[in-house]
């Protein structure tokens, strides 16, 4: 008979990071058939294209560089479906594909595949597009436009390397005007309209250019944060940051900004604080980290959609919270038992079962500091504690 | 999900849940028959080795000390049976390396009664003498650190102490001695109680039990009001929450007290001495008796073990004889652990023998082992998991990294590699299976060996 030896512990939780990736792509799953229900054909080949593009890479980049991960940790089932989340529901697939290639082999193979990102994979690929194609990345539709689920959107399928397709003709052959495609962030920077919150939180009313449901989002992270699959801090940070921010600014000046339900559930901030902020790899790693991170993220993004050319903010504020990360977590490392302000006081917690001290022991008996002595009601009494208080 | 801890109100912050697997909680201790042989090795606890005071060919009667030494941080060893004693020198030892160790044939018609042993009268006696007693002994912490009780109990001259925190926790999975003993040898545990508070000066002594054993408490309670009112002080049973590591001395206290120990410093400075449950049950029935410690309980568990439960196993029996008569299959690829899954030490041969400090043999089968075996190994995702589980407060994360780069000073001088008492939470949590508890022993023990080379 053999035995083997291994070192303890001998026994390991349930949780893989294969396991935590397959939540995050199941709870994207309603998302992405809202988002469906919401543009189309158009949607779904734009879900596809991308997220096969990333899977390619990422197959690519992990056999050819050795990396550790593969396409079956999901990692990159993630990316490619917030990426595609992120763009215009007529993106041309052919730049799709291009975001999602730089996603990958830009933001993650490059710096040596899973866990080793600085930044998160989507925004990269983002990032580049937005550069690269400013015009097509700025091109909403109406959602919810009649037949579309028969054709897709006429810019989805331009050639690769040419101009797409003007959707403003077509827009108008649909009886809508030009500035029916603008999201609702551009047409009240731009415009100065609002749009109520309450339509936003849903994204049901009307043929606005919006992505998926803010509700809808909220909810899927609920479960995730939940389920321990994401930290509720980070995600509660930025929205608290961002929120108290538009307030104060609302406060200060109602008619120059406008009110802060607006700026919560307009544009990406809701996906971003619960998909993107939250990635792993990106944010920190301390639990103090991660709110002064999401109080980063959260106010950045008031400021750069505000006080900057652009009408959104969050890929950037996310973008420069992940830079910061390594300084953050640095600033933030936890506290280690018996070093925390309460021992090198010698005090004790509130609640305690039993007071440090039995309470006849005089101060000089006990030797070391005294601390403050609690007692609960339901605890054996001392006469002596009677006299004493 | 750790919002919900905090709402729970458990005492101390991370730590986790790994799944009890109690599977010997309502059995009853049970006599293991005698070994043909025992083997008994010179060290069996921390601190110096004491030498043997008997020759080959010598016969011994059970209880009669075998090895002694004047050194203080030491025990001495009785003999655990009757017999002879058949050899004396290198056999396998707990660890791996071969240890100096006594071989005592028993004699197979002997009824193995304790026959030695030195009554005393310590209803009078003082504290020194009690600590005297307990060192003749031979006992040592029985919950798995094997540290000499006697020096445990002894406080240094600069302090006092007020408090006997008695730790009923047994946090591990799978082990259950503690509990069983609580259960059936209350009444000797309130004794062994008695005599450790006049050991100590102590005047009061808590009794922490985890809230899955509410039996426990009960027989512990139980066994307080029997004994009424005592000159010693005041004897509670308080429930902590269960959560490991709720047993590791620091952890107790602030579930018990909610107060940390500051960093570096032991309970005694706070006025507090700690000590487990099996090992004040052992005191208070040999110390009136005046006999050595020369038999334990231990939980023999596992999916391998075909009558689990927990046996009175005389020291130095072999472990292949204690798996036998437990019936664990045998054809199958299986490790054996010595002490509970998330501590314990993979036996490196069966010929080893149950020592003073072994609470627990976990006998795991292969397809239990098969699941880990085949998780794959991903660099550190950041998930955050194994900061929020560390009890320490360490960033295991983050040294883990430090430690894959051999940064192994810059772990000590900057992340508090050396509060890390090895618990294993952070590798349990860990969703890419990084060896993070292994790497930090590795660099622990390197760090050590750097400051003895200064």
């Amino acid at each position: 008979m053999t035995i083997e030896i291994r070192s303890a512990p001998h026994i390991k939780g349930e949780r893989t990071v294969e396991q935590i990736m397959r939540h995050v792509v199941w709870s994207l799953m309603p998302i992405c058939l809202f988002y469906v229900y919401q543009y189309g054909l158009s949607a779904l080949a734009s879900l596809v294209v991308v997220t096969a593009s990333c899977l390619a890479t990422e197959r690519f980049f992990v056999r050819q560089g050795g990396q550790s991960g593969d396409i079956g940790d999901f990692s990159a089932v993630i990316t490619g479906l917030l990426l595609a989340l992120s763009i215009p529901p007529g993106f041309p697939l052919w730049m799709g594909a291009v975001a999602g290639f730089v996603a990958i082999a830009l933001g993650k193979a490059l710096f040596g595949g899973i866990g080793f990102n600085v930044f998160n994979p989507a925004l990269v690929g983002r990032a580049f597009v937005q550069a690269a194609f400013p015009q097509a990345i700025a091109s909403y539709t109406p959602s919810f436009l009649p037949g579309r689920f028969s054709e897709m959107i006429p810019s989805s399928m331009a050639i690769p390397l040419m101009q797409p397709a003007g959707i403003v003709e077509w827009l108008k052959a649909k009886q809508f005007d030009a500035l029916a495609g603008a999201t609702p962030l551009a047409k009240w920077k731009f415009d100065g309209i609002l749009v109520n919150a309450d339509e936003l939180l849903t994204s049901l009313s009307g043929h606005m250019a919006v992505g998926p449901s803010p509700a809808l989002i909220l909810l899927c992270g609920a479960y995730l944060a939940f389920r321990r699959f994401m930290d509720w801090r980070i995600p509660t940070a930025i929205l608290g940051s961002a929120g108290l921010t538009a307030w104060l600014l609302f406060a200060l000046s109602p008619d120059r900004f406008p009110n802060p339900f607006f700026m919560l559930f307009s544009g990406g901030l809701i996906l971003g604080a619960i998909y993107m902020a939250t990635d792993m790899a990106t944010s920190p790693v301390t639990p103090k980290g991660m709110w002064v991170y999401g109080a980063l993220i959260g106010l950045l993004t008031v400021i750069i959609r505000y006080y900057s050319g652009l009408p959104e903010g969050v890929m950037y504020a996310i973008l420069l919270g992940n830079a910061a990360t390594p300084l953050i977590e640095k600033i933030t490392q936890p506290t280690p038992f018996g070093k925390s302000a309460l021992a090198v006081l010698g005090r004790a917690r509130k609640g305690a079962s039993y007071p440090l001290h039995p309470g006849y022991i005089s101060r000089e008996d006990a030797g070391a500091v005294t601390p403050k002595k609690r007692f609960l009601s339901n605890k054996p009494k001392m006469q002596e504690r009677d006299k004493e208080s | 999900m750790k919002l919900l801890s905090y709402f729970r109100g458990e005492a101390f912050q991370r730590g986790v849940h790994p799944p009890s697997c109690k599977l010997t909680a309502s059995t009853k201790i049970r006599r293991l028959p005698f070994p043909p042989k025992v083997i008994v090795p010179l060290s069996q606890h921390i601190g110096k080795v004491p030498r043997a005071i008997v020759k080959v060919g010598q016969e011994v009667v059970r209880g009669e000390p075998i090895a002694r030494t004047d050194d203080w941080l030491s025990v001495p060893h009785h003999a655990p049976v009757t017999g002879v004693v058949e050899f004396i020198g290198l056999r396998p030892g707990v660890r791996g390396p071969w240890v100096e160790s006594i071989v005592i044939r028993a004699y197979p018609a002997a009824t193995q009664e304790d026959l030695w042993g030195q009554p005393r009268d310590l209803a009078a006696a003082s504290g020194g003498d009690i600590l005297q007693a307990i060192w003749d002994t031979g006992m040592v912490g029985l919950g798995g650190a094997a540290f000499p009780t006697h020096a445990k109990l002894t406080v240094p001259k600069q302090a006092k102490v007020h408090t006997l925190v008695v730790n009923g926790c047994e946090c591990e999975p799978y082990l259950t001695c503690d509990h069983r003993v609580m259960v059936e040898q209350a009444d000797d545990m309130i004794v062994g109680t008695r005599y450790a508070m006049r050991a100590t000066g102590a005047v009061r002594a808590i009794v922490g039990i985890e809230d899955n054993k509410p039996d426990a408490l009960a027989a512990v309670r139980a066994a307080i009001s029997r004994a009424g009112a005592v000159p010693e002080g005041e004897i509670h049973a308080e429930l902590v929450p269960t959560k490991y590591p709720q047993g590791s001395e620091k952890m107790l206290i602030m579930a018990l007290f909610g107060i940390e120990i500051p960093a570096g410093g032991l309970p005694v400075s706070l006025g507090m001495v700690v000590n487990n449950v099996g090992t004040l049950a052992a005191l208070g029935k040999l110390l009136p008796a005046g006999r050595g410690l020369t038999e334990r309980v231990v939980t023999i568990t596992g999916p391998g073990v075909a009558k689990p439960g927990d046996y009175i196993v005389p020291l130095g029996t072999p472990l292949r004889f204690v798996l036998d008569y437990a019936g664990a299959p045998g054809a199958d690829a299986r490790q054996v652990i010595l002490g509970g899954p998330m501590m314990g030490q993979a036996a490196a041969s069966l010929d080893v023998p149950i020592t003073k400090g072994m609470s627990g043999v976990l006998v795991l089968l292969g397809d239990a082992l098969d699941r880990n075996e085949r998780l794959k190994t991903y660099p550190c995702i950041k998930c955050s998991e194994c900061v929020e589980s560390c009890p320490m407060g360490l960033n295991p994360s983050q040294l883990g990294m430090l430690a894959a780069k051999r940064e192994y000073d810059l772990m000590g001088s900057h992340y508090h590699l050396g509060e890390c008492f090895e618990c294993g939470c952070c590798t349990y949590v860990c969703p890419s299976n990084i060896p993070l508890v292994q790497q930090f022993r590795v660099a622990k023990q390197i760090l050590r060996e750097k400051a003895i080379a200064k």
